[in-house]
C-alpha cells in the first residue's frame, strides 16, 4: 500500500513546477520515435506471426466441421486480434522492451546523480524526464496496436492464401463479417490505458533506484513484472467494465 | 554568503549531521573536510536541497532555502552551479550540449549567443575543440571540467563541489583545484567544496570546516591547520605520509 501511496505521489510530482511547453514539445518527439518507431519492427515481425499462427490453429479446430464456413475462421482471428492479442499480448512485449529501457535508464541517471544535477539546477526532474515519456507512450501504443491489427490479420491472409487453409476471398468475407466497430474503440483504450501503466510504472520504478549497477538491474526486472500485473489486472477491469453483461 | 543553523539529520533514527552551524563566504573556496563517512556529502545534500534536514536552516544571502516556498527554492536553485563527483553529465548529450543544457532550460538566450557562452566556458575550464565529443569519450579530468563549465555557464552565485578530486592524478588535482579557486575568485562567488584530498586542502583551503562523526569540530585556515590543538583532525590531517613527514622534520 505504501508502494501504491508513492506512486501515486510521484504522479502528482509530474504536474507541478513544469517548465516551457516549448521544453516538453520537443522532449515527447523524441520520446515518440524513441517508443514509437523504434518498436515497430518488432511489433510487425511479432503481429503478422501470431496473426499467421492464429489462422493456422483456428482452422485446425473449424475445418472438420462440415456446418461451419470457412471465412468464420477469418472472423474469429480478427476478434481475437482486435480484442485481446493485439492490445494486451503486445503490450506484454511493450513492457519488457519499453518499460524495461524506461527503467534501465532512469535507474542509471540516479546512480550516476543526473538526476541530482537537474534538481540542483531547479529543474522538477520527474516531469523533465518522466512526463514526456508517458505522454508518447500512451499517445504511441495505440497507434503500434493499430499497426499490429493490421500485421496480424496480413499474416493471418497470408498464411491462409499460401498453405490453401482458406481463400482469400473468404479470408476478407471474414474480416468484414459481423464486424462492430465498438471492438476497435475498446481496444484503443485498452492500449492508452496499458500505455500509461507501462511507462508510469517503469518510470516510477527507475526514478527511486538506489545503489548500484545491480540495483538498476532490479529495477528494470522489477519494472516489466508490476507493469505486467498491472496491465493484467486493467486488462479484465476493463473488459469487465466496457464487455461485461 | 550562505549560513548554516543548527542543521541536524538523522537516517532511520542514526544521527549523520549534529547541529552543525557555519558560514561559506563569498569570492574564495570554502572547504568542508572529514574522513569518509563522517556526513560531509549529506551536509552539501542539504545545503543545496537533495536532501531535508531534520531541525534548522540554510540562508542563502538571508534567504530561508529551508523552510522557503517551490518559487523561491526554485529561485535559489536557478543561483547554483554545482560539479558533482562523477561529473553527472547527461550521457545522450555531447560536451554541448551538456554545457548548453542549463542556458536551453533556463533562460531565453539565442542559439548563437548561447554557443559563444558555452565556447567562452569550455576555453575558460581549458577545454577546447571537444564540443561534439560524448561523455564517454572523456577522461575523468575532462568530464570534471566539463562539470565545472556546466556549473558556471548560467552565471551562478553558488558553486558546490562534491569531491572534486576524486579519482584524478595529483597534477589534473591541482589544475582543478585552481580551476575552482579562480573561477570562486574572478566571479565573487560563494564556492563550497567538501574534499578529504588533503593537497586541495593546503592548496585552497583559505576556509576550512572540519566535520567529524557528524559534528562540526573545528573551523580555521589552512594555515592553522596543523597546529589546531584537535586530536581528531590532527589524526585526518596527518594521516597522509607527506603531511606526516613534514611534520617530523619540523
Amino acid at each position: 500500500m505504501k508502494e501504491i501511496g508513492r506512486y501515486f505521489i510521484f504522479l502528482g510530482s509530474m504536474l507541478a513546477n513544469r517548465e516551457s511547453f516549448k521544453t516538453y514539445y520537443k522532449l515527447i518527439l523524441e520520446e515518440c520515435m524513441t517508443v514509437g518507431v523504434g518498436s515497430l519492427m518488432l511489433f510487425m515481425l511479432v503481429s503478422t506471426f501470431v496473426g499467421a499462427v492464429d489462422t493456422v490453429q483456428t482452422a485446425y479446430n473449424m475445418l472438420d466441421s462440415p456446418l461451419i464456413p470457412h471465412y468464420v475462421i477469418a472472423q474469429v482471428v480478427r476478434e481475437m486480434l482486435v480484442l485481446e492479442l493485439c492490445p494486451t499480448i503486445m503490450a506484454l512485449i511493450f513492457a519488457g522492451k519499453v518499460g524495461g529501457s524506461i527503467a534501465g535508464g532512469l535507474g542509471t541517471m540516479r546512480i550516476t546523480e543526473q538526476i541530482d544535477a537537474l534538481e540542483v539546477m531547479g529543474i522538477n526532474s520527474a516531469t523533465y524526464l518522466v512526463l514526456p515519456k508517458i505522454v508518447a507512450c500512451a499517445v504511441m501504443y495505440p497507434l503500434l496496436v493499430i499497426f499490429s491489427m493490421v500485421c496480424g490479420m496480413f499474416g493471418g491472409y497470408l498464411v491462409g492464401m499460401v498453405t490453401h487453409i482458406i481463400a482469400p476471398v473468404e479470408f476478407i468475407q471474414g474480416l468484414r463479417s459481423d464486424f462492430h466497430p465498438f471492438t476497435i474503440i475498446f481496444a484503443l483504450i485498452k492500449a492508452f490505458v496499458f500505455g500509461f501503466l507501462i511507462s508510469s510504472i517503469s518510470s516510477f520504478k527507475g526514478y527511486y533506484t538506489q545503489g548500484g549497477a545491480l540495483e538498476v538491474g532490479i529495477s528494470s526486472t522489477d519494472a516489466v513484472k508490476t507493469s505486467v500485473i498491472a496491465v493484467l489486472i486493467s486488462d479484465y477491469l476493463l473488459a469487465q467494465l466496457l464487455l461485461g453483461r | 554568503m550562505i549560513t548554516l543553523e543548527h542543521i541536524s539529520k538523522s537516517f532511520a533514527d542514526k544521527p549523520v549531521l549534529k547541529d552543525v552551524s557555519g558560514k561559506f563566504e563569498k569570492g574564495k573556496p570554502n572547504l568542508i573536510i572529514g574522513a569518509s563517512g563522517t556526513g560531509k556529502s549529506v551536509l552539501l545534500k542539504c545545503i543545496v536541497g537533495l536532501a531535508k534536514p531534520d531541525t534548522g536552516a540554510v540562508f542563502y544571502d538571508g534567504r530561508d532555502f529551508t523552510h522557503g516556498d517551490r518559487d523561491l527554492k526554485t529561485e535559489i536553485r536557478r543561483e547554483i552551479g554545482m560539479l558533482f563527483q562523477g561529473g553527472a553529465l547527461f550521457d545522450s548529450k555531447n560536451v554541448e550540449g551538456n554545457v548548453m543544457f542549463p542556458l536551453d532550460i533556463l533562460t531565453e538566450m539565442k542559439y548563437a549567443d548561447k554557443i559563444e557562452r558555452v565556447n567562452f566556458c569550455l576555453k575558460r575550464v581549458g577545454l577546447e575543440n571537444v564540443n561534439k565529443k560524448m561523455p564517454s569519450e572523456l577522461s575523468g579530468g575532462m568530464k570534471k571540467r566539463v562539470g565545472i563549465a556546466r556549473a558556471i555557464v548560467n552565471n551562478p552565485n553558488y558553486l558546490f563541489c562534491d569531491e572534486p578530486n576524486s579519482g584524478l592524478d595529483p597534477q589534473t588535482s591541482i589544475l582543478i583545484d585552481e580551476l575552482i579557486q579562480d573561477i570562486s575568485e574572478d566571479y565573487n562567488i560563494t564556492t563550497v567544496v567538501v574534499t578529504h584530498d588533503m593537497n586541495s586542502v593546503m592548496g585552497i583551503g583559505e576556509r576550512i570546516m572540519f566535520i567529524y562523526k557528524g559534528e562540526k569540530l573545528w573551523e580555521g585556515t589552512n594555515k592553522d591547520i596543523t597546529h589546531s590543538g584537535v586530536k581528531e583532525l590532527d589524526d585526518f590531517v596527518f594521516a597522509n605520509k607527506v603531511m606526516s613527514h613534514l611534520r617530523k622534520e619540523a
